[in-house]
């Protein structure tokens, strides 16, 4: 104990420790929570997306990201890009504008806020006059124009927000300059729509809620023309060449208003209400847009029935005698159409929808016959189904990177792949043409591609993997900044449920009216939430997965690249044994689909272990050498040999007097309880989280920042004070027997002679079981059986939870994955020197010597700071200076949010970083590390945040946005094909074989519009060794 | 004779007790120890050891009998190492104390060496702590009793420069009874937790200090500072130190690293009093995990050795091990040191 507190100041140790730690949080992946407006910038091709709690976000090309956060917090409602500039305006729901920009530091730009405003009226108006309503950045880029409540419509002049008093166009101003028939007919209230000329920046068009429409020229200050519609205007679009406005109203209908300087419009060109006759609801917005075909394309929200779909959230587009009324599983926040962006062209020629709705983006190829979706690079919906548990695997061989793109891609066969790549001349290498053919379905081109990425290549290919709600595993690409969806897995199938998810999608017939075509992937309802996914275990060199859920099932899988029907072996392991006298009151187990199965390419289950009782898998471990999968529940855990197809034994671990685990978390009375009481939680958490993106602090710091939010802790702990009981923990504590951590190890384990396969299983009660394995010889394999037999048990007298059990060889480096050797990734393990136990605890690390398991080391994390460990993995940190120098430690999460670096095998704590607010339970849950020293947990249900412990791994978002450069940007499809193949070919023909073929994959994946510029090559592909990602010790 | 004790009984008059002398004379002529010196002390009503050595605290003692006076008569010799003092008998829990029950009256009893008693709780480091402080230790291991307290959050008001302040505090809140710590009597309702085994609570919150507390339970060390003040122990020394001081300043001055907190320990006390991680060998043998070479790097995880305790035999499961081991509470501190197998591959037993 004296130890640590004196660390004792070794000035080279402190140097060494700044070359290899740092804390960084890098980049946030998936979807934005709650967002609340859309922005996009035609000339920087730039994406932005606000969240109510006050987050701006913009996506350009994959990889260019930015992120910035309002002081305020609050929630912003619209966000307004300058034409032509790298600058934003947002409108915050408290009435104040920000001006936002993106500034070049250093070669990389910045999104920062330069200016923030609130309108004022003058002295003793209405707080209504001033709220406003609509925001129109003038082509100028000098001038804002707000529309609000009061009918006023202000002038602003940027970048100072300064306010033009004289300026404003009041509603009366106008109404005097309108012939008398108009005046009296109708107050105007509030400024529903505002939009400059497209071709004469004198003139606005400024529409009223009540119906009216007119258009207001700037010098002369009058009115050059009026339209007057009888229903309650929504929004308005004014055609590209300035002669027809198209108006959308609250009654379901649009009507068409020719431009003509001098005539009175009463009344409109057409008029029409799309899903009539029968009441409708509002067409919110409507966008009007002109094809090289001639016929135009209309594309609207809402406007549906109002009785029988008046709940669906649709935007219908209607082109060509084609109609479409996109369905969408959660509400439309807002859309926008990606067009001509040339100013001067005479033809809209809309290229793609792109629709923010509350849980996804979805973006529409417009281009395309049958208006398919594109998949998105990034802004992924994690929460599809909610996110149960993650894995991570760092380094994924290339051979098994490829297979799982090749599963992937012929699941995503109904995306669009936009506008085809080009056919590329032949890479020199066979497999680096494999590679570019599996990259062709994976790599769509991406319409919103704006800036330039800079960063480096990732330096390897990294999968997670999540599990899912509704039974499914999702193996998303974690290389780099974008986080994408490479393979979903199902393991539905295996099953029989109420429904058969086949059945839902075909259901829609195509001749009905309205012709609503469900869009997106958000589903968070699960059929059966035994089917949840708990527990994830990949083997990156066999292509191995074990899968284990909420109802006790363990499914290993192996991944065929081609479709096949078979029937899965069952097994049901008996984890009670001879325990008599229990009842379990959960769920039921399970019941699988007897007979062959089709599975798609891809994992394919073979085996299907049933643990009885059916309470969730708690921990798993795979081990593809000897084919073994070990799995625990709350009762007891299991080995099975997935060889043979045979259990090999099952151990209870079940304390007599524990009788909550017998009876089951689900147990019937309580479930219903337990569910209304989550459904609130969430709700609760869902509120706080939008509280939650306080800008970090300075790391490192961790008990600052948080005094305030005590003592309002303790104001309200004084109205109902909080106890807690002290007692040691004592054998008969709840779920002692829960099973925490299982894990393989090949070392000395009875003598100090002969090393032999062990399991490791540790317990919640603090006990650690060790079983001596053996595993007859290849050519033997099938003949003989695995025996296991129990060596060791260790009773911990602290009795916490075990969290982590690792081997270290006689180097003190933590024993190389199973096949990392034979897959000459990593050295053989040191089995000369005597190997050490480690055995993490919530509570204590403590090394052990083996085989005698006595004590050598420990360190009381509990007894010294009150902080529990949440999750431990060991990781390799590399050096920034030295290039193959690097340490192996153990990187730790607290309950209380502070991540740890602990060194292997002395047990001194490094480094300490506060990371996760501690309120934040499910974030310090959701935690994963990578073997590197990276990590990701989510900050809401669909995004996980990155950070980064190392200075070596680093991914995060280092881009450039160019608003010169951009200026005579055009269209994607535009660009030759050719230009992009042959700079891909030179790529990839520069190199030899593997590294090539590494780099190209990368480089595509990695995205950056492909890899269409001439930039990339240079300054990407030279320099980068792949070898730093090789695991070597 | 080692343990000689004699037990009387005789009346007095209570309105005339007479003379000092003459009751000594008394005194010893009735137990036939004329020879040796002894001094006499009795129980007053607060259950304070009391010396009775003139005419007025005799006098004293006959009045305040009620009805029986119990007298406790020690050689001399024997006598100067027990003071007589305020909480020297219920407070203390002095072994005379403990061992004086039921219907015996006079002792003449033999005081016995610390280690031949199981400790329970004790006052430390009473000589470096501020007098407004009390730091006690409380001994779980080998005892049946739940540790047996609640804490709280609440605010403590310091003295800061900038004048009176109110900060968040933890406090004892509620004594399960029969517990282990009601049963000591040092610790109380409202009492503010200072420190846990040497660390400051303060900043932490309430989990983490229950965690810390757990963690900590087979030897816990909790630094409080008593709501009721008036049981302090007064030193001469430090008799500027008045309980009115800011506890602020006293906290920071006397929070030291747990090395010097503790230094009233021996060096390996903290650690010897840990229990030790059962190792079992294939399912039989039991072993506790040895100590490790001294002089090696390595720390001693749990120096309770025990050797030669149990053989089960049969599969027993740790747990029946264990508590098995609890239920002959004094094992570990009755077992001679040594006669362990440092090196063998397993302690059988």
């Amino acid at each position: 104990m004296r130890r640590f507190l004196r660390p004792g100041h070794d000035p080279a140790r402190e140097r060494l420790k700044r070359d290899l730690f740092q804390f960084n949080k890098t980049v946030e992946h998936g979807f934005p929570h709650q967002p609340s407006a859309l922005g996009y910038s035609p000339s920087l091709r730039i994406l932005a997306i606000g969240t109510r709690s006050g987050a701006i976000k913009l996506y350009g090309a994959p990889g260019v990201e930015f992120m910035g956060l309002h002081r305020e917090n609050n929630a912003v409602v619209q966000i307004h890009f300058l034409p032509g500039q790298c600058q934003l305006v947002t409108l915050l729901d408290d009435n104040s504008l920000h001006l936002w920009s993106l500034k070049v530091k250093s070669g990389v730009s910045e999104l920062q806020e330069d200016e923030s405003f609130t309108l004022r009226g003058p002295p003793g108006a209405a707080p209504s006059a001033t709220q406003i309503t609509v925001v129109l950045p003038h082509s100028s880029c000098q001038l804002l124009y707000l529309g609000t409540e009061s009918g006023s419509v202000f002038m602003v002049q940027l970048p100072a927000f300064r306010a033009l008093e004289d300026q404003t166009i009041s509603s009366d101003a106008v109404l005097q300059r309108l012939p008398e028939e108009v005046r009296h007919r109708r107050a105007f209230e509030m400024v529903e729509a505002l939009q400059e000329h497209p071709r004469d920046p004198n003139q606005i068009l400024i529409g009223y809620s009540r119906g009216l429409v007119v258009i207001w020229d700037l010098q002369g200050s009058c009115v050059l023309c009026h339209f007057l519609s009888s229903q309650q205007l929504e929004n308005v679009c004014w055609q590209r060449d300035g002669h027809l406005i198209v108006s959308c109203h609250s009654d379901g209908s649009y009507c068409q208003w020719p431009v003509s300087s001098d005539t009175l419009q009463l009344e409109p060109l057409r008029s029409c209400v799309p899903y009539g006759p029968f009441p409708c609801k509002a067409i919110t917005k409507i966008f009007w847009l002109t094809t090289k075909q001639g016929l135009p394309f209309t594309i609207f929200q809402g406007g549906m029935p109002r009785a029988s779909y008046g709940d669906r959230h649709c935007i219908s587009v209607i082109h060509n005698g084609q109609q479409t009324a996109f369905d969408f599983t959660s509400r439309v926040i807002d859309f926008t159409v990606l067009i001509e962006a040339n100013p001067e062209a005479a033809l809209d020629d809309p290229y793609a929808l792109v629709v923010l709705a509350e849980e996804e983006l979805v973006v529409i190829d417009l281009q395309t016959a049958g208006w398919p979706p594109v998949q998105p690079p990034y802004l992924a919906s994690l929460h599809c189904s909610a996110i149960t548990c993650s894995h991570h695997v760092s380094n994924i061989p290339l051979k098994l990177w490829e297979r799982i793109i090749a599963a992937g891609s012929r699941q995503n066969t109904h995306f669009s792949t936009m506008v085809g790549l080009a056919p590329a001349p032949a890479p020199p290498q066979p497999r680096a043409r494999l590679a570019h053919e599996l990259l062709r379905h994976l790599l769509q081109e991406w319409p919103i591609d704006g800036g330039t990425s800079l960063a480096p290549a990732p330096p390897q290919r990294d999968l997670l993997l999540t599990g899912h709600e509704d039974g499914t595993v999702r193996f998303w690409d974690a290389s780099g900044v974008c986080l994408r969806l490479l393979y979903k897995l199902s393991t539905v199938r295996v099953f029989l449920t109420d429904t058969d998810p086949s059945e839902s999608l075909s259901a829609q017939g195509e001749d009905e009216w309205p012709p609503l075509r469900k869009v997106g992937s958000f589903d968070p309802y699960s059929d059966d939430p035994r089917l949840g996914i708990q527990k994830i275990f990949l083997c990156r060199y066999s292509g191995y997965l074990a899968v284990a859920g909420t109802a006790g099932q363990v499914l290993v899988l192996e991944l065929n690249d081609e479709a096949a029907e078979h029937a899965v072996e069952q097994v049901e392991a008996d984890l009670l044994q001879d325990q008599e006298g229990y009842r379990w009151k959960g769920h039921e187990r399970l019941c699988a689909r007897p007979g062959p199965v089709h599975f798609e390419p891809g994992f394919q289950p073979f085996v299907l272990v049933q643990c009885q009782p059916p309470a969730v898998v708690t921990s798993l471990a795979l081990h593809s050498e000897w084919r073994l999968v070990a799995f625990g529940t709350s009762h007891g855990f299991g080995l099975f040999d997935h060889q043979q197809r045979r259990q090999v034994f099952v151990k209870c671990t079940l304390h007599p007097n524990d009788q909550l685990a017998l009876e089951g978390p689900l147990s019937r009375v309580k479930s219903l309880k337990k569910s209304l009481r989550q459904s609130f939680r969430r709700i609760r958490r869902s509120r706080v989280s939008s509280r939650k993106r306080r800008p970090a602090g300075p790391p490192g710091e961790v008990q600052e920042g948080s005094s305030r939010a005590e003592r309002t802790g303790l104001q309200n702990m004084e109205l109902a004070p909080v106890q807690r009981k002290i007692e040691a923990r004592s054998a008969e504590d709840s779920f002692t027997g829960f099973v925490r951590t299982l894990y393989f190890a090949d070392t000395y384990l009875r003598d100090s002679s002969r090393h032999c396969p062990s399991l490791w299983a540790g317990t919640n009660g603090g006990t650690v079981y060790a079983f001596a394995l053996r595993v007859p010889p290849a050519e033997r394999r099938m003949d003989e059986p695995v025996r296991a037999e129990q060596a060791k048990e260790i009773q911990l007298m602290h009795r916490a939870p075990v969290v982590g059990i690792l081997v270290l060889d006689g180097h003190s480096v933590p024993l190389p994955e199973p096949l990392e050797v034979a897959h000459d990734l990593s050295k053989s393990p040191d089995m000369q020197g005597s190997h050490q136990l480690l055995v993490v605890s919530e509570e204590q690390f403590k090394v052990f010597t083996l085989p005698k398991v006595s004590a050598r080391l420990k360190l009381k994390l509990t007894a010294l700071e009150g902080s529990r460990v949440r999750r431990v993995s060991a990781a390799r940190f590399g050096s920034c200076r030295a290039e193959d120098y690097g340490e192996h430690h153990l990187a730790v999460l607290t309950n209380l949010g502070d991540i740890q670096v602990v060194s292997l095998p002395l047990l001194k704590p490094q480094v300490r970083y506060s990371c996760i607010r501690r309120e934040d339970v499910s974030g310090i849950a959701s935690c994963v590390f990578t073997k590197y020293g990276q990590g990701f947990y989510l900050i809401s249900p669909s995004e996980f945040e990155r950070f980064s412990l190392s200075t070596k791994w680093l991914v995060e978002p280092r881009c450039l946005v160019d608003s010169a450069e951009t200026k005579n940007y055009s269209r994607l499809h535009d660009r030759s094909g050719p230009e992009k193949a042959s700079g891909r070919a030179r790529n990839s023909g520069s190199q030899s074989d593997g590294e090539g073929v590494l780099k190209e994959i990368q480089s595509t994946l990695e995205g950056d519009r492909g890899s269409c510029g001439d930039w990339r090559s240079p300054r990407v592909a030279v320099g980068y060794s792949l070898s730093n990602g090789g695991g070597c010790s | 004779m080692k343990f000689g004790a004699e037990f009387r009984r005789f009346s007095l008059d209570r309105q005339k007790p007479g003379k000092f002398e003459d009751f000594y004379k008394l005194v010893v002529h009735t137990h036939h120890i004329s020879n040796t010196e002894v001094t006499i002390g009795y129980a007053d009503v607060h259950g304070d050891l009391l010396p009775i050595n003139n005419d007025d605290n005799f006098c004293k003692a006959v009045s305040s009998a009620n009805p029986l006076l119990r007298v406790f008569i020690q050689k001399r010799e024997e006598a100067e190492r027990c003071s007589f003092g305020v909480g020297s008998l219920s407070r203390r829990r002095r072994p005379l104390a403990l061992r004086e029950d039921g219907p015996r009256r006079r002792t003449h009893l033999h005081i016995g060496l610390p280690h031949d008693f199981r400790p329970v709780s004790s006052i430390i480091d009473v000589d470096i702590l501020p007098e407004t402080h009390r730091r006690v230790r409380l001994y779980r291991h080998g005892c049946q009793k739940p540790l047996g307290f609640y804490i709280r959050d609440g605010t403590s008001v310091r003295v800061a420069p900038q004048g009176l302040e109110k900060v968040p505090g933890i406090f004892i809140s509620r004594m399960v009874p029969g517990g282990l710590a009601e049963s000591t009597g040092l610790l109380a309702v409202d009492d503010e937790v200072l420190e846990v085994n040497g660390i400051e609570v303060a900043g932490k919150t309430l989990d983490q200090v229950t965690d810390m507390m757990i963690a900590n339970s087979h030897n816990l060390i909790v630094t409080v500072k008593p709501a009721n003040q008036r049981n302090n122990v007064v030193r001469g020394s430090r008799a500027l130190g008045s309980s009115g001081r800011s506890s602020d300043s006293t906290a920071s001055r006397h929070s030291l690293p747990t090395a010097h907190v503790l230094q009233n320990l021996p060096p390996d006390e903290m650690e010897s009093d840990e229990e030790a991680d059962v190792v079992l060998e294939g399912v039989l043998e039991p072993r506790l995990v040895p100590r490790p070479p001294p002089g090696s790097l390595a720390r001693v995880n749990g120096a309770g050795l025990a050797p030669g305790l149990h053989s089960p035999g049969r599969e027993g499961s740790v747990q029946r091990l264990l508590s098995s081991l609890r239920s002959d509470p004094r094992h570990s501190l009755a077992l001679p040191p040594g006669g362990v197998e440092e090196h063998g591959p397993a302690v059988t037993l």
